[in-house]
């Protein structure tokens, strides 16, 4: 396929979402928005795989792929342009392949919606938005999809516009993004006034070259715009501390979730970051930071996870964690095991968000884990699934999350011995979260699908159209999920939940390295580098004198050990030790003897029940910002509706007063007319004798 | 021919005779409300002027004032058919020649 065929991949699903509007005007047509839909994120992913030989042999300037120039003012031009590198066919491949998936499992899961088509026209339209943020050549653009998806985000929260949470998370989503959104976009003007251009290779072939010019010492619009493209990519990918709309952003349908908060939107942040990584590596302290973060992010959203009783709460906590996960690699200049992360996850985050929305559909809305127990007998396919799913989240050996998640942890721990200390406590935490992780993932498994038989239906009958469900039975017996078009891309992805480490490491690891997301661009030549990415520019950074190939040999003899083994090898055991004995200790707590569980949750009643209200954060944010905030509003809202209002009202009544006094002067009638030109004529005809005579 | 009567006719006559006439029908103007008294009225007004202008001509001895006059008797005419043809057609609109009827334009 002509690579050219990469510039149509946005412009389908916005062809797709302007259909499916089109389908919203008339009843009859409803029906046809979500093969529409379906069908405008498979042919981009049909497209990105034509198109994927071409697009990796590329070279240069040959990357960039313009389609005509946005704006132009004097030397700033921004282009509507794509580059096109490995990094950006991965998220291509994630987005349209998952994107495809989720959409098919959408078709069945919003039957009989009332807003269906509107539905499908928010993902299209999301697909659009999510695609051109990957694909961007410049930060403008980027910035144009990263506020795209921020709008989808926000209309698919707040689908059910009837229900005033799903109302107000939507807002929440959109408010706290906001903040995230500002510090991108002074970034984005710092970046530009220090760079002198948007442009992604530009920038980044400016940092890869001041990283390589052992004189350069790093001015402060090179400290500063690191952070303040963080603070976007934080609000975005739900990091502490703008994580607090994500758990709340469930509101929205299933999909909704699976596609844009836990698959493809929030990881923009991630993507970010990795696409700029020589910009952040400019900054000594950007990416300690970020990696802190996302390790503190990672631990403090799962213990919030170990107590929370709805399904779907607790996997955002579980994303958040994830995406904490991410960071860290990416801070630990892992930008593989940021990306690989990434990647594994949308397929099992997906899987276990779609499981979880077909548990929900059964039961008949409700989400409660303690109103359920027992059902793999009434849902043996999702229960299975979810099992897939489960296990690559808790990162049972050789499953996807398993690979990733070690990658992770072992950079974290290589950069921490070679004297960061920070890294090595950053490794220990994302080491304890990993346990969590495994713990509350499969005491939310062993709650649903074992034990005994129970549940309790939910209050939401038939969703919202009762006489197109009276073949399922709903709201009284939980009943399994049809093949199609439910389950089947749910297998598709429970494949890629298990065997997607294994298969497609070594692609992605060449895929980040011929990226701009890969930190040791600056030693390209040198391909040892790459198969020990322990070499760190934290080193890189320190002796900026010597690095070249002296620098690359020293690297070379350095082979980091733990327990005698490489430090890969020491942490995949260990870290699969510790998801088998996470999942064990959940079979043990939340199958085999729930009685003793609830007995030691009651003896520690404080924990579970600052933990269950996630450690009051919302309250805390609700006191300190969000009220004050408010008072200050209404503040000046009084002084805009009495002083300025007043003051403006005051001059215009002015001409008022004035035309009222001399209004009853215009009665309209000739005579009168007559009668005031006379008599004026009279008065000037009188001053003009008084001075003549 | 007796000499007498024009001889003791002063200019202050000839003026007054105007005036009287501009303030007959500045009177009538005012005071009426038939579209075409009011016009006529205006007439007045016009010959009036018109007096006054052909005696301060004849009191300086210098035609100009009575050639104006000629002029100012044209344009009269002129004005007198357009002004009939807007009465007329005011008439058609509301049926009445009643000046207060058209006072849309009160404040």
């Amino acid at each position: 396929m002509p690579i050219e065929l990469i510039k149509l991949i946005p412009w389908i699903p916005l062809l797709g979402a302007a259909l499916c509007g089109i389908c919203c005007m008339k009843p009859a047509w409803r029906k046809a928005a979500g093969p529409i839909s379906v069908l405008s994120i498979f042919i981009p992913f049909l497209i990105t795989c034509g198109v994927y030989s071409a697009a990796s042999g590329l070279q240069g300037d040959d990357k960039i792929q313009t389609i005509y120039q946005w704006m132009g003012v004097g030397n700033f031009t921004v282009n509507m342009g794509y580059y096109v590198d490995s990094l950006t066919m991965v998220m291509l491949f994630v987005i349209t392949g998952i994107g495809s998936l989720i959409a098919t499992y959408a078709m069945g899961y919003m039957k009989g919606e009332r807003g269906y088509a509107r539905f499908f026209m928010g993902v299209s339209l999301f697909i659009f938005a999510m695609t051109t943020l990957v694909m961007a050549d410049n930060l403008v653009l980027i910035y144009l999809g990263w506020e795209g998806v921020g709008l989808c985000s926000y209309l698919l929260i707040g689908y059910y516009y009837d229900k005033p949470e799903a109302v107000a998370a939507a807002k929440k989503a959109f408010i706290v993004n906001r903040i995230g959104d500002l510090g991108f976009a002074l970034g984005i003007f710092l970046t530009y006034k220090a760079y002198g251009s948007v442009s992604l290779h530009t920038v980044v072939d400016k940092a890869i070259e001041f990283l390589n010019d052992p004189n350069y010492t790093a001015t402060t619009a090179d400290l500063w715009i690191p952070f303040l493209l963080m603070l976007g990519a934080f609000g975005k990918s739900a990091q502490i501390p703008l994580y607090v709309w994500l758990p709340d952003a469930m509101a929205g349908p299933t999909p909704v979730s699976a596609l844009v908060h836990a698959a493809t939107m929030v990881t923009a942040g991630v993507y970010m970051i990795a696409r700029l990584i020589p910009v952040f590596q400019l900054s000594p302290y950007a990416l300690p930071t970020v990696a802190a973060v996302g390790g503190v992010t990672a631990l403090f959203a799962g213990t919030i996870a170990l107590c929370q009783y709805d399904l779907k709460k607790v996997f955002a906590y579980s994303t958040v964690s994830q995406l904490g996960y991410m960071f860290l690699g990416v801070g630990a200049l892992s930008t593989f095991g940021g990306i690989f992360h990434l990647f594994t996850h949308a397929f099992f985050k997906a899987l276990l968000f779609l499981t979880a929305g077909s548990v929900m559909h059964a039961l008949a809305g409700q989400l409660d884990l303690r109103a359920m127990s027992g059902l793999r007998h009434k849902m043996p396919v999702t229960c299975w699934l979810m099992f897939a799913g489960c296990l690559a989240l808790a990162g049972f050996p050789f499953t996807a999350g398993f690979f990733s998640k070690d990658t992770i942890l072992a950079e974290t721990l290589i950069v921490g011995m070679e004297g960061n200390g920070l890294f090595t406590l950053l490794a220990l935490i994302g080491l304890l979260t990993a346990f969590l992780t495994a713990f509350y993932t499969f005491r939310l498994w062993f709650r649903v699908f074992m034990g005994p038989e129970h549940f309790e239906m939910g209050d939401d009958h038939g969703h919202g159209g009762d006489d197109s469900h009276d073949d399922h039975g709903h709201a009284h017996e939980p009943h399994e999920m049809p093949w199609w078009p439910m389950n089947a891309p749910l297998a598709v992805l429970a494949f890629g939940a298990i065997f997607g480490g294994l298969i497609f490491s070594g692609w992605m690891s060449g895929s980040i390295e011929t990226s701009t997301a890969n930190p040791i661009a600056i030693h390209a030549v040198d391909t040892h580098a790459q198969t020990d990415p322990g070499y760190s520019i934290i080193q890189v950074a320190s002796d900026t004198s010597g690095h070249g190939s002296e620098a690359d040999a020293a690297h070379g003899d350095e082979h980091h050990t733990l327990m005698g083994m490489d430090v890969h090898t020491a942490m995949m055991l260990i870290s699969g030790f510790i998801a088998l004995l996470g999942i064990g200790c959940a079979a043990y707590f939340h199958w085999l003897n729930r009685p003793l569980t609830d007995e030691i949750a009651k003896k520690f009643g404080v924990v579970v029940e600052v933990l269950y209200n996630k450690y009051y954060v919302d309250e805390f944010y609700d006191a300190v910002i969000v009220k004050p905030l408010r008072m200050l509003g209404h503040g000046f809202f009084l002084f805009d509706q009495f002083v300025i209002n007043g003051l403006v009202i005051t001059v215009g009544y002015l001409p008022r007063l004035v035309g009222w006094s001399v209004q009853p002067t215009q009665s309209g009638k000739m005579q009168g007319y007559g009668l005031g030109m006379v008599l004026g004529v009279a008065v000037a005809a009188l001053l003009v004798f008084k001075w003549a005579f | 021919m007796p000499e007498t009567v024009m001889d003791s006719l002063t200019l202050s006559h000839f003026l007054m005779t105007g005036a009287v006439l501009f303030c007959l029908g500045l009177i009538g103007f005012i005071t009426r409300r038939n579209l075409i008294i009011m016009f006529l009225c205006t007439e007045m007004m016009f010959q009036g002027v018109a007096v006054s202008l052909v005696a301060f001509s004849r009191f300086h001895l210098n035609d100009t004032g009575q050639t104006f006059v000629i002029f100012v008797l044209t344009i009269a005419a002129a004005e007198a058919a357009l002004a009939l043809g807007l009465v007329v057609l005011l008439f058609r609109r509301k049926r009445t020649l009643d000046a207060l009827v058209w006072s849309q334009l009160s404040g």
